[in-house]
């Protein structure tokens, strides 16, 4: 998801728990949310921090792709909508570190650790947005994944993330419209160029869709202690299933066919049966060896630096106005 | 006002609809080029806003222009369809975004004299172009306040964002004067009492810009050459720098790859 | 010294006449940005017709273990709540 592969820190069976530890888990389980200044173990707010940064990260950075496009939509009205959305994706953003900080670390901090390399993004804005239908095919299946786990986690246990998320939710209902929209019109009215275009955007989109929702976590310790703190709801297997049952009928509206052989619907289940991504592959993008991993966090890194001056001159500004207002006070 | 609008040369009201709307359009494409790219977020979501007021406000000019011309053209058509010589913008909109200093700066000079194009407009004999301006009037005294105190801020700042916000002053001064030159069209305009002369705007433009650069310390570049103004040069008449051409390149390409797709 | 702006709290009055909300966090130089940049960042689905912002640093808080003291009294005081008393239907909306 926007957070894949968060290590989670410091899970232990309850009768190895101090009492505050375990006071702490008697809240959780009661629902009760956690607020910035109360007690928490070390380890949920590291890893909480890991997640929501992870989380923020794929925000600013899954602005590029489908920025990516602004200059070029076909109409005025899909420019403005893009750009509104792209937009939506910066603010979410920001409200995401701003959750963050509530746990006593910077912006600045966080966005240093992204810019070295030390703390990863979703691994799918790695990949690039070669044509129109690719615009369509991020708000669809991109943002169809990415709502399924935030709808979730509007209950996470950490008051200020659930908030976030609250208002993130309320934000991006429309974004996975707009892009099944854009298909929509390319399929269902199009020429067979747009529909062909259409198609390429799913084959290309529709595995590292499924990788966004991470490796299998059913035995993963990390999935266990978050879902124990009520910092992750669901696991990803069961996301990712979620996610194929939705999508599977929309892309047949669309007359599109989803590029796995082995799709059949399995009555016993009740969902359908799908081919896993290549995971080498996720694990590859992950560290570094995507198709853009370079560009995306380039970009990331030239905004930060060639905008030092323009931070630092306003904040030199900021402090000679201070200072002139506090000169004129004594003066008076 | 029905009568002054249908008694204006049907040409010249288009082609001054295309200059208002040209000019909002390319100056909201290079703010749009900021989107993901700004200093800050909190920077990133304004720049956001404004390229989508500039977006907005060159739909309604362009769709205006299109009814005025009655040749069925859509906002779309006009804005998707014409190559760089129908182009009617100031060169001002179409320059480079530089750095931030240089955006900022852009911004405000134009800003300047967008509010007071506005602000005359809504007292325009015809009353699309009232409605217009005073929509668009709200948006663009915001853009202003904003574009106005952050290059007094940044000239003010450090010595840095100082002489980054003097040498983007100086660079685009020479195409401020394309904004205030009056031509044939805007003499039709103002007899049909439908726009100010922009001439007539320029001295409350030039006070503004000079209480700007004051507090922000910034030295007042003088009398200049200036771009689009003399000869036959000049945007509003479809003469414009080479950076139009790819923009438009840019902006067109899923238009003309793909003739009469609907999107 | 540091150029990281410093984190201020934006609370937002909507068109309702309810009272100014906190809707969240943003980072600015000085106030007069923090106010145009909570319009530019909160308010992009027309939600409000006030702004209001505070540094972070600034706001004094309750300390989450007086929690109990603080809070509790008042579950007790069933009276001010009401709910509390029964009015008969006759008597009509009260």
């Amino acid at each position: 998801m926007y957070a894949q592969m968060v290590k989670a820190e410091g899970a232990r069976p309850r009768e190895e728990m101090t009492p505050e530890e375990r006071a702490f888990q008697d809240r959780i389980d009661r629902g009760e949310k956690i607020e910035p200044k109360e007690w928490m173990p070390e380890g949920y707010r590291k890893t909480l921090i890991r997640q929501i940064g992870q989380h923020a990260h794929s925000e600013i950075v899954g602005q590029l792709p489908e920025g990516n496009w602004i200059t070029r939509a076909p109409t005025l009205e899909r420019k403005q909508i893009l750009l509104a959305k792209v937009q939506d994706e910066a603010g979410h953003g920001l409200y995401l570190y701003s959750a963050a900080e509530t746990l006593g670390v910077s912006r600045d901090e966080l966005l240093a650790l992204l810019h070295s390399g030390r703390m990863k993004y979703s691994s799918i804005f790695n990949y690039p947005t070669l044509n129109w239908a690719d615009i369509g095919a991020v708000g669809w299946l991109v943002d169809g994944a990415a709502i399924m786990n935030q709808v979730q986690l509007q209950k996470t246990s950490y008051g200020p993330y659930s908030r976030a998320m609250i208002r993130i939710c309320k934000e991006e209902s429309f974004h996975q419209r707009q892009g099944y929209d854009i298909l929509m019109k390319m399929c269902l009215q199009g020429t067979q160029a747009q529909k062909d275009m259409a198609q390429d955007a799913l084959n290309r989109f529709w595995y590292p869709s499924l990788m966004m929702f991470g490796p299998s976590d059913k035995d993963s310790v990390h999935s266990a202690q978050s879902m124990q703190w009520k910092i992750k709801i669901n696991t990803n297997d069961e996301l990712r299933q979620k996610f194929v049952d939705q999508t599977v009928p929309q892309a047949e509206y669309l007359g599109l066919t989803i590029p796995d052989p082995d799709l059949k619907w399995n009555a016993d289940k009740g969902g359908y049966d799908f081919s896993e991504p290549d995971w080498s592959e996720f694990f590859e993008v992950i560290s570094g060896n995507g198709p853009c991993n370079e560009e995306r966090l380039g970009a990331r890194v030239k905004a930060w630096e060639d905008g030092a001056w323009f931070r630092e001159g306003l904040m030199a500004h900021a402090r000679k106005a201070e200072s002139r207002r506090a000169e004129r006070t004594a003066a008076e | 006002m029905a009568e002054a609008a249908t008694a204006v040369d049907r040409a010249a009201f288009f082609d001054w609809l295309c200059r208002m709307g040209d000019s909002c359009l390319v100056l909201g494409h290079r703010v749009s080029e900021w989107c993901g790219h700004a200093p800050v977020l909190e920077e990133d979501i304004a720049l956001a806003n404004q390229a989508l007021d500039l977006i907005g406000q060159c739909q309604f000019w362009l769709s205006l222009a299109g009814e005025v011309e009655g040749r069925g053209r859509s906002a779309d058509d006009l804005a998707y369809l014409r190559d760089a010589a129908q182009f009617r913008n100031l060169l001002l909109v179409e320059r480079p975004n530089g750095d931030f200093g240089h955006t900022l700066m852009r911004q405000f000079l134009f800003d300047a004299f967008h509010f007071e194009m506005l602000r005359a407009l809504e007292g325009s004999a015809d009353p699309r172009v009232a409605a217009i301006a005073a929509k668009a009037g709200k948006e663009v005294a915001y853009h202003l306040e904003r574009s106005a105190d952050l290059v007094i801020a940044l000239g003010d700042g450090s010595t840095e964002s100082h002489d980054r916000m003097a040498a983007a002053l100086r660079a685009l001064w020479p195409y401020t004067g394309e904004m205030f030159a009056d031509d044939a069209v805007d003499r039709a305009m103002a007899a049909a009492g439908i726009a100010p002369l922009p001439s007539g705007l320029k001295p409350a433009w030039a006070a503004t810009v000079a209480e700007v650069l004051a507090a922000a310390t910034l030295d007042h570049p003088g009398e200049v050459w200036q771009h689009g103004v003399s000869g036959a040069g000049g945007g509003r008449r479809g003469v414009h720098s080479e950076h139009l051409g790819y923009i438009l390149a840019e902006m067109q390409f899923l238009q003309r790859a793909y003739p009469g797709a609907v999107w | 010294m540091s150029s990281e702006w410093p984190l201020w709290e934006v609370f937002i009055r909507g068109q309702h006449g309810l009272n100014h909300r906190h809707v969240g966090s943003l980072h600015a130089p000085d106030a007069e940005l923090a106010i145009r940049h909570a319009r530019d960042v909160y308010t992009r689905r027309n939600e409000g017709v006030s702004i209001w912002v505070v540094r972070s640093n600034d706001i004094t808080a309750s300390s989450p273990s007086d929690k109990g003291p603080l809070f509790e009294p008042s579950n007790s005081k069933v009276y001010r709540h009401p709910t509390f008393f029964d009015i008969p239907d006759e008597v009509g909306h009260m």
